[in-house]
């Protein structure tokens, strides 16, 4: 199978009152095409940041990551921005939808940035696959979290990404809701063929996926179906 | 594979897009943003036309300014040549006589000195003598008559048809004088006008020598004529006389020359209310764009570059500086319908109020620079956000000192400053001085909130209580707003404070000291043969003869070898030209007065026979003739030469009302000069003033009296209209600085939001969160007047030192007012400004900023 992410001796280091923190130490795995991947791990464990790394969010002090067959390590952050804008779709914990956009907006940025045509329509049906078809011109504090992270994934979706990052996409939800939105997520990424890699600490989500990566102290610590160390 | 595009073009149509929806929520604030550069570009605005239609007016009205084509006029008598030059030039001509006398109401007795001017001829060519009867300004060339200054008539409930004595003659007043060619109010005021017959003027008596006469000629011509070549040919005639000319053309660049400072020191005010929004609109923005950090990383990780990123805040920064920029412009419009009412005084033209487009265009092309260029400074950093703070909101500073593009900004914004207020004040040095002083005062203000920041923290103590230590704790914690609030509150009481000081400063001259000891009354123009009979006279009266001193008048012909035309053919001699036309006043004597202190060389009391003298030079004086001690003068005392040199150098209070000169010569030279003589003495009320002006008038018609009674009124009123200029326009800056007050105090409020909801939630009761907002700004708003109140105060002595030239003393009651209004109005918005919190249940706050 193709590896669409390639992580390799990955370290990542802070500075913190003078002391050198070490948040990720050599890190190394691959990522398929189109597999459903979980990294797990108490918190402070480091996964938030190995997160932004895969996704191009922030630079590594060492180590290698591929997205896409692209070194993301010698971009510059404009070079990372397009590359995520191209190939990335993103969902967060705290939904990050921008407050000012109605929800139709918010998913017809990515799009408008491609400069693509037809948007209004496709990001309109994708309102409508997350079930806000009548909700498209409430902006985000016109709306319950659940509703705003369905919009969140509507957007994430509407790129039509090679891979989507999902930071604990239920930690602000009540049960019943998480279910609604999970079943959605994996709904949409299979639909759309998307790999997928979610950060979570909920093992029961983390179950749903072909493969758990366990990281403990910045290492990694386990990488199977399971997660067993 | 496929390949990634990363030289997508900027959409732009996009970026305008983006910029429009994110102000969506905002856009009431940006407003109140926006709002502190409207009164300065309504200032300049109203400045700006007021100039524009003042260069119209007086190239309309330049040929009335004047009443002739050609005037020429000097202080000598002319000699046979010039008079024959005079006869030869203009196709209609007239000749004025005009000196300072005193005039005797017959009806009431009342007396005043006066600017007598003795006509002959159909002057004023363009323009009126405006006069009530309208016939009266060419009717009283026909007998003993005369047109007396409006003033003048109602200060001594005088009527047409009474009579006035000027001299020995008695004349009929045949109509008052509303105005005559380039008179304004002001000079009407301080030296009202009467014209009589010139044919009349030698039965008065006043034309004799040692009287200090003005001599003019005004030159009508039927045909247009190349004045401009007929100067050029007459022009070393004239000077050589001592004579002067002025044409249309000299008049309206003198006029629009004066007019100029007028309005540069208008604009200058302006230009600060500007400056003050600048910084308002600078810390608003910095604000601004920390609570957009969010939304700007949620943009950066769907794919938005940096300039992207950076172009939606400056589009949406340049539309509602455009808005801010028009609506100042619109201001400014209807500001300036008033300026000409408020400054009618001192202009001697009539003012339109016409709407000036080119003014328009510059103010909202100015507000626009303005808003874009210090909006900038925040919006660089813009670039420096990461996407990052999508996952985890970091509390790193977005503004980076070692960013290049930062510093690059601040240099332009000093460019800005420095170039714009050279274009205020028309000297690089005095725009530097200012660019460096606005500087200095930010740098100040910075380091006081760095301190204030660092200090704080190690002077709480544990035992305070709780209120107390979580409100000064607000001083130093992240997102704390110490720093942007004491910049912006401190340079806002810097300007008011140092506004208002000067004023005080420049209004506190004028109320000069009338002691026992100190002379109140001038009598000058006493003949050597009647010094003894004046001086007994003013004993006879139960006056003080407080001193008496002889006058002489004489020119420079060279100084250290070098006559005037040498200087106007060698520039780096650095003598000004004036050192050779001025007639001057001077004096001898043997001892130095109170008034007076040698700063440099020794003073010498008596002139040695056969040897050349030792006269003393007034430090300004010895500056504009660049001369220092040892240097020589040949000096031309009313045709005799007389080598000198310069023996000492005097610094002269000029404020003291006493008899001041510019050079003193020592006793045994001009003894037996034609000379006249100056009396100064003290007298107690108006009462005994007008007596005794009445019996030295009666005795000698010749003598004239200055009443500083009278001249401190007019003066008083004067600097009461300057005042009222001076806080006209300092109300745009003071308007100003509350707004930017308003709009900084209520920026931080949306950093306080949270915690207050937070502590709110936690169970701190209303009037706890009250008390921490209140501590917190009482601090902030204390320490800032302070710091701005001490830079005031700085920059005030030095302007009155080094630009007034005046002794500089502070009024401390009201710079504490100005103290505790400013702490206080702090203190009242940044807690207006919190009630919304205070009055909500937490969870409404909470959902609404979710």
């Amino acid at each position: 199978m193709e590896t669409i992410l390639n992580i390799q001796n990955l370290n990542k280091t802070y500075k913190s009152a003078g002391r050198v923190l070490t948040v990720l130490d050599d890190i190394n795995f691959s990522i398929s095409t189109g597999s459903t991947n979980a990294i797990v791990g108490p918190s402070g464990s480091g996964k938030t940041t190995l997160l932004g790394l895969c996704a191009g969010l922030d630079s590594a002090n060492a180590g290698i990551v591929e997205l896409n067959g692209i070194s993301l390590g010698n971009l510059s952050e404009d070079k990372r921005a397009q590359v995520r804008n191209q190939y990335v779709g993103f969902i967060f914990q705290n939904f990050q939808l921008l407050p000012t956009l109605t929800a139709l907006e918010n998913v017809m940025v990515p799009l408008e940035l491609r400069g693509e045509k037809n948007i209004k329509a496709r990001s309109q049906d994708l309102l409508d696959k997350v079930g806000l078809a009548d909700r498209g011109h409430h902006y985000p504090a016109q709306l319950s979290g659940g509703e705003q992270q369905r919009v969140s994934l509507a957007r994430a979706f509407s790129n039509s990404p090679k891979i989507l990052f999902a930071d604990e996409p239920t930690g602000n939800l009540d049960a019943e809701t998480s279910e609604k939105v999970v079943k959605l997520i994996f709904d949409l990424n299979r639909e759309a063929g998307t790999t997928l890699v979610l950060v979570t600490h909920d093992l029961e989500l983390a179950a749903k996926t072909h493969r758990i990566i366990r990281i403990k102290g910045g290492k990694l610590v386990a990488d199977d179906k399971t997660g067993n160390e | 594979m496929e390949t990634v595009n990363y030289n997508r073009k900027i959409n732009f149509g996009w970026l305008f897009r983006m910029a429009i929806r994110d102000s969506r929520r905002n856009r009431s604030r940006l407003l109140l943003f926006i709002s502190s550069i409207v009164f300065g570009i309504g200032a300049l605005v109203a400045i700006y036309s007021f100039r524009y239609n003042i260069q119209n007016d007086i190239n309309d009205q330049a040929a009335e300014l004047i009443g002739a084509d050609l005037t020429i006029s000097g202080n000598k008598t002319p000699d046979a040549k010039l008079k024959a030059l005079t006869n030869s030039l203009g196709d209609q001509r007239s000749q004025e006589r005009s000196f300072a006398s005193m005039i005797l109401f017959v009806k009431n007795k009342g007396t005043r000195l006066v600017q007598v001017r003795a006509l002959e001829g159909g002057f004023p060519y363009y323009g009126t003598l405006e006069t009530v009867p309208l016939q009266a300004g060419s009717a009283f060339k026909k007998g003993k008559y005369a047109l007396v200054d409006k003033t003048l008539m109602m200060q001594f409930n005088a009527k047409v048809n009474d009579s006035i004595k000027v001299g020995n003659t008695t004349f009929i007043i045949a109509g008052l004088l509303n105005k005559a060619p380039g008179q304004t109010g002001i000079s009407s005021g301080i030296a009202p006008v009467v014209y009589i017959p010139l044919k009349y003027l030698e039965q008065t008596g006043l034309a004799k020598i040692g009287s200090r006469i003005t001599y003019s000629y005004f030159y009508k011509y039927n045909r247009k004529q190349n004045i401009a070549k007929l100067i050029k040919k007459i022009d070393p005639q004239l000077d050589k006389a001592g004579f002067n000319y002025d044409t249309i053309e000299t008049r309206k660049e003198n006029t629009g020359r004066s007019f100029a400072d007028l309005s540069r020191f208008l604009s200058l005010v302006g230009f600060i209310a500007l400056l003050l929004g600048c910084v308002g609109v600078a810390s608003a923005i910095n604000i601004y764009i920390r609570e957009k950090i969010q939304s700007i990383a949620i943009m950066r990780c769907m794919g938005v570059k940096a300039s992207e990123a950076f172009l939606i805040y400056l589009i949406q920064i340049t539309g509602i500086g455009l808005i801010g920029s028009v609506a100042g412009a619109l201001l400014g419009t209807v500001i300036q319908q008033l300026l000409p009412l408020v400054l009618k005084d001192f202009l001697p033209i009539t003012i339109s109020a016409g709407i000036s487009w080119l003014a328009v265009w510059q103010g909202i092309l100015l507000g626009l620079i303005i808003s874009v260029l210090f909006a900038l400074s925040p919006l660089v950093s813009i670039r420096n956000i990461s996407p990052l703070n999508t996952l985890r909101l970091s509390v790193d500073d977005i503004t980076t000192i070692k960013d290049p593009l930062r510093w690059l900004v601040y240099s332009l914004v000093l460019l800005f400053i420095t170039s714009f207020s050279y274009l205020q004040l028309g000297s690089w040095m005095g725009a530097a001085v200012f660019t460096v002083g606005i500087a200095i005062a930010f740098l100040i203000l910075t380091a006081t909130a760095w301190l204030l920041i660092r200090f704080t923290r190690l002077l709480i103590m544990s035992s305070w209580s709780y209120i107390w230590r979580q409100g000064f704790a607000n001083l130093y914690r992240p997102n704390n707003q110490t720093i942007i609030l004491t910049v912006s509150i401190g340079l806002s009481t810097a300007f008011i404070c140092t506004l208002f000081l000067i004023q005080q400063l420049l209004i506190g001259q004028v109320t000069l000291s009338t002691g026992e000891n100190q002379s109140n009354m001038i009598l000058f123009d006493i003949q050597t043969s009647q010094k003894k009979a004046v001086a007994d006279l003013t004993r006879k009266q139960g006056l003080r003869v407080l001193s008496q001193v002889p006058i002489i008048t004489m020119r420079i012909d060279k100084v250290n070898g070098k006559t005037a035309a040498d200087v106007k053919k060698d520039t780096t001699l650095r003598i000004s030209p004036r050192v050779f036309t001025y007639e001057y006043r001077v004096t001898y004597r043997d001892s130095l007065t109170s008034s007076e202190k040698i700063i440099s060389g020794s003073w010498i009391g008596k002139a040695e026979p056969g040897k050349e003298i030792p006269v003393s030079a007034e430090e300004r004086f010895a500056e504009r003739a660049n001369v220092k001690v040892g240097d020589k003068l040949l000096l031309n005392v009313q045709g005799i030469m007389m080598p000198a040199y310069v023996s000492s150098i005097r610094k002269v209070n000029w404020n003291k009302i006493s008899t001041n000169f510019q050079i003193v010569f020592p006793t045994g030279v001009l003894e037996d000069a034609p000379q006249f003589n100056v009396l100064l003495t003290h007298v107690p009320s108006n009462t005994v003033s007008a007596k005794f002006q009445q019996v030295v008038v009666q005795q000698f018609p010749n003598v004239s009296i200055i009443d500083l009674g009278l001249i401190l009124n007019v003066l008083d009123e004067l600097f009461n209209k300057i005042g009222y200029v001076i806080k006209f326009m300092s109300g745009f800056s003071i308007i100003t600085g509350i707004i930017v007050l308003i709009s900084s105090v209520r920026i931080s409020k949306y950093q306080r939001i949270q915690e207050s909801v937070l502590l709110r939630t936690l169970g701190a009761s209303r009037k706890q969160i009250f008390a921490i907002t209140a501590l917190e700004y009482l601090f902030l708003g204390a320490l800032s007047a302070l710091t701005g109140i001490v830079i005031a105060i700085g920059s005030s002595w030095l302007l009155a030192k080094y630009n007034f030239d005046m002794p500089y003393n502070v009024n401390l009651l009201p710079v504490g007012i100005i103290f505790i209004v400013i702490t206080l109005l702090t203190v009242i918005i940044g807690l207006l400004n919190s009630r919304g919190i205070l009055n909500k249940p937490p969870l409404e706050i909470l959902r609404s900023n979710t």
